[in-house]
């Protein structure tokens, strides 16, 4: 497909763009290593039930990580996500409690599951866009959490009661080389390898032809469909990714919580998890974590100010981070970014 | 101009045979055929309404004609999904730009390139060999039409926000990527000022000699059709009025009319 000749100018394109982006991406990868440095070390100094907190918050922005894909790589609107959850925490519950599968094979089983799952929910799906797919994709998540009540299913699900799972305790070689870690430590860095995998992986899918695919769509789709692009294969596999990624964080959180039931999937958790999409900056994956961030932590501060009013508190901080950073997390680094540019260039 | 002349003996590279289009009880087009040779530039003019760009969408497969065919080297296109008519070698552009808004000039051209690679999600997200070769590719042929459409100082900046001419000129290197042997062009000229015309000409007559690219231009404005193309089609109502060299078609009593009206009336 290419011959020599072609790649000269092709390489001194691309070097003026880098030069161009350099300072930026400085910035970047300095803030990722900090960040990355941050949640490697923060735990080994915090007592367990903090630990578990920051694994929630790890789940969660994998959850975002999946929501971010469909809403900001496809523009497509989903408030169903919480259904895809339960439905990847439902899996790593019944195979560790009823099959006794090892705990980290529930993983790729749920996301496949939820991808398969996500993947033809997106079919019907394609004849709606906007508003119309977000109310389509809610009447998925309040009829999940009933779906799970189900007598019928009751055997595998445990209705209404749900199922407790046994926590993983850290694998043995651990103890044989002499380090001592708690069940909560060992979870959170398992979360962490499986979310920075996720994360990897996602930024590699976005930056390809297929990403670049998905994000035509959300442009300008008789544009897309134009440049050769399958408009509904590319939507439906946008639907399917996300629903993979955000089974595997169900199942991560039904692991780290030890317990699943069906009023822990309600549309309470679909409505967060847009919410914390918002908050991080849609279309714009590190903003994942600011938004796991507010959905796991505000909700907390907000309640040791007034325990009668954590809901008006909770209201109030969000107006408040709407109102001033409307892109949210996003918008900050960008500010950020842009100060320490001026900086740099003024000393 | 004889390059053209030459190919008149050969299969036509693209046929309208006939085609007709209806919408409820309006007939858009009526029975319109022409041939389109390797290395034309054929103009399509005629007034408002004319079906100008009813023809076009019927050849980017937006629209289904309701009788006839069209032929590309021979094979109906009429089969075809909308998205895969770009690998059979037919680019566009749109009346008023159609790019991906808040995505770079670069990833717009890369865009080009989708019906000319095939990798799948997987491969992409573990960056596979395979997906490596490909982007290589992808890059190289993107940074040479860059270069070609003198785009480089913008490669990076959002689409959203450039002057609409340097938009139009990302338009057209986007068309460009997917490497096709026709290129239709919807009014490209529409939106420019006179001097930006006239580059737009000369820009358009080089890419079909450098290129080896047939150029199907609909177009409104006389002045540039009359200069560049090589076989001008006008239509009014539906229908085909006259064909021919551009000062053929000038001169035709049914052109005339239909562009400055009869002296009846």
């Amino acid at each position: 497909m290419t011959t020599a000749h072609e790649t000269a100018p092709a390489a001194t394109a691309s070097k003026k763009a880098a030069a161009a982006a350099a300072p930026s991406m400085n910035i970047a990868r300095v803030a990722s290593l900090i960040t990355l440095a941050l949640l490697l070390l923060v735990p080994l100094f915090l007592k367990n039930f903090y630990i578990f907190q920051m694994t929630q918050w790890l789940i969660y922005a994998i959850a975002l990580l999946a929501l971010n894909i469909l809403t900001g790589g496809s523009g497509q609107f989903s408030l169903g996500q919480s259904a895809f959850y339960a439905v990847g925490a439902y899996t790593a519950a019944v195979m560790m409690e009823i099959l006794g599968v090892n705990y980290a094979l529930t993983l790729p089983v749920a996301g496949l599951i939820c991808f398969v799952f996500g993947f033809l929910f997106g079919l019907p799906a394609l004849r709606l866009s906007g508003v119309y797919l977000a109310l389509a994709t809610f009447a998925l998540a309040v009829a999940m959490p009933q779906v799970l009540k189900l007598h019928f299913f009751e055997s595998w699900t445990g209705g209404v009661q749900g199922l407790v799972i046994i926590k993983p305790d850290p694998p043995e070689f651990l103890k044989t080389i002499g380090l001592k870690v708690s069940q909560d430590m060992w979870l959170y860095y398992f979360t962490l390898v499986v979310g920075i995998g996720i994360y990897i992986a996602s930024v590699n899918l976005l930056a390809s032809r297929s990403g670049r695919a998905m994000m035509a769509i959300r442009d300008n789709q008789i544009a897309a469909s134009a440049m050769g692009i399958d408009v509904p294969l590319y939507k439906t596999l946008a639907f399917g990714i996300s629903a993979g990624i955000t089974g595997v964080a169900g199942a991560l959180g039904a692991i780290a919580v030890a317990f699943v039931a069906p009023d822990s999937y309600t549309i309470q958790l679909a409505i967060a998890l847009f919410l914390g999409m918002v908050i991080g900056g849609v279309g714009w994956l590190p903003g994942s974590l600011a938004g796991a961030a507010f959905i796991v932590f505000v909700p907390n501060i907000a309640e040791s100010i007034s325990k009668g009013l954590s809901g008006a508190i909770f209201g109030i901080i969000l107006i408040v981070i709407i109102f001033l950073v409307p892109h949210g997390a996003r918008q900050v680094a960008y500010m950020a970014q842009h100060l320490i540019g001026k900086i740099g260039k003024s000393s | 101009m004889a390059q053209a002349q030459l190919a008149q003996g050969q299969a036509p590279l693209l046929a309208v045979n006939d085609v007709s289009v209806v919408f409820g009880g309006i007939i858009a087009l009526n029975g319109v055929s022409f041939d389109m040779h390797k290395g034309q530039i054929l103009g399509l003019i005629g007034p408002n309404g004319a079906g100008k760009t009813t023809l076009f969408n019927c050849l980017s497969r937006l629209y289904q004609p309701s009788k006839g065919d069209i032929l590309m080297e021979g094979s109906s296109i009429l089969t075809r999904p909308v998205h895969r008519i770009a690998e059979i070698g037919i680019g566009r552009t749109f009346q008023n730009v159609s790019l991906f808004q808040n995505m770079s000039v670069i990833d717009n051209v890369r865009i080009g390139m989708h019906s000319h690679t095939t990798t799948d999600v997987v491969s992409d997200s573990l960056q596979l060999p395979a997906v490596r070769r490909t982007e290589a590719a992808i890059n190289a042929r993107v940074g040479e039409i860059i270069d070609y459409l003198d785009l480089n100082d913008v490669a990076a900046r959002v689409v959203a926000g450039l002057p609409f001419g340097t938009q139009k000129r990302v338009e057209l290197a986007r068309a460009l990527a997917a490497e096709p042997k026709i290129l239709l062009l919807d009014e490209p000229a529409g939106g420019l000022n006179h001097e930006e015309v006239y580059v737009l000409g000369d820009m358009i007559k080089r890419i079909r000699t450098d290129r080896n690219i047939t150029v199907l231009l609909v177009e409104h404005h006389m002045g540039l059709v009359m200069s560049i193309a090589d076989h001008v089609v006008a239509l009014n109502f539906g229908r085909k009025l006259a064909e021919g060299t551009p000062a053929q078609v000038q001169q035709d009593p049914d052109v005339i009319k239909a562009y400055l009206g009869s002296k009846e009336s």
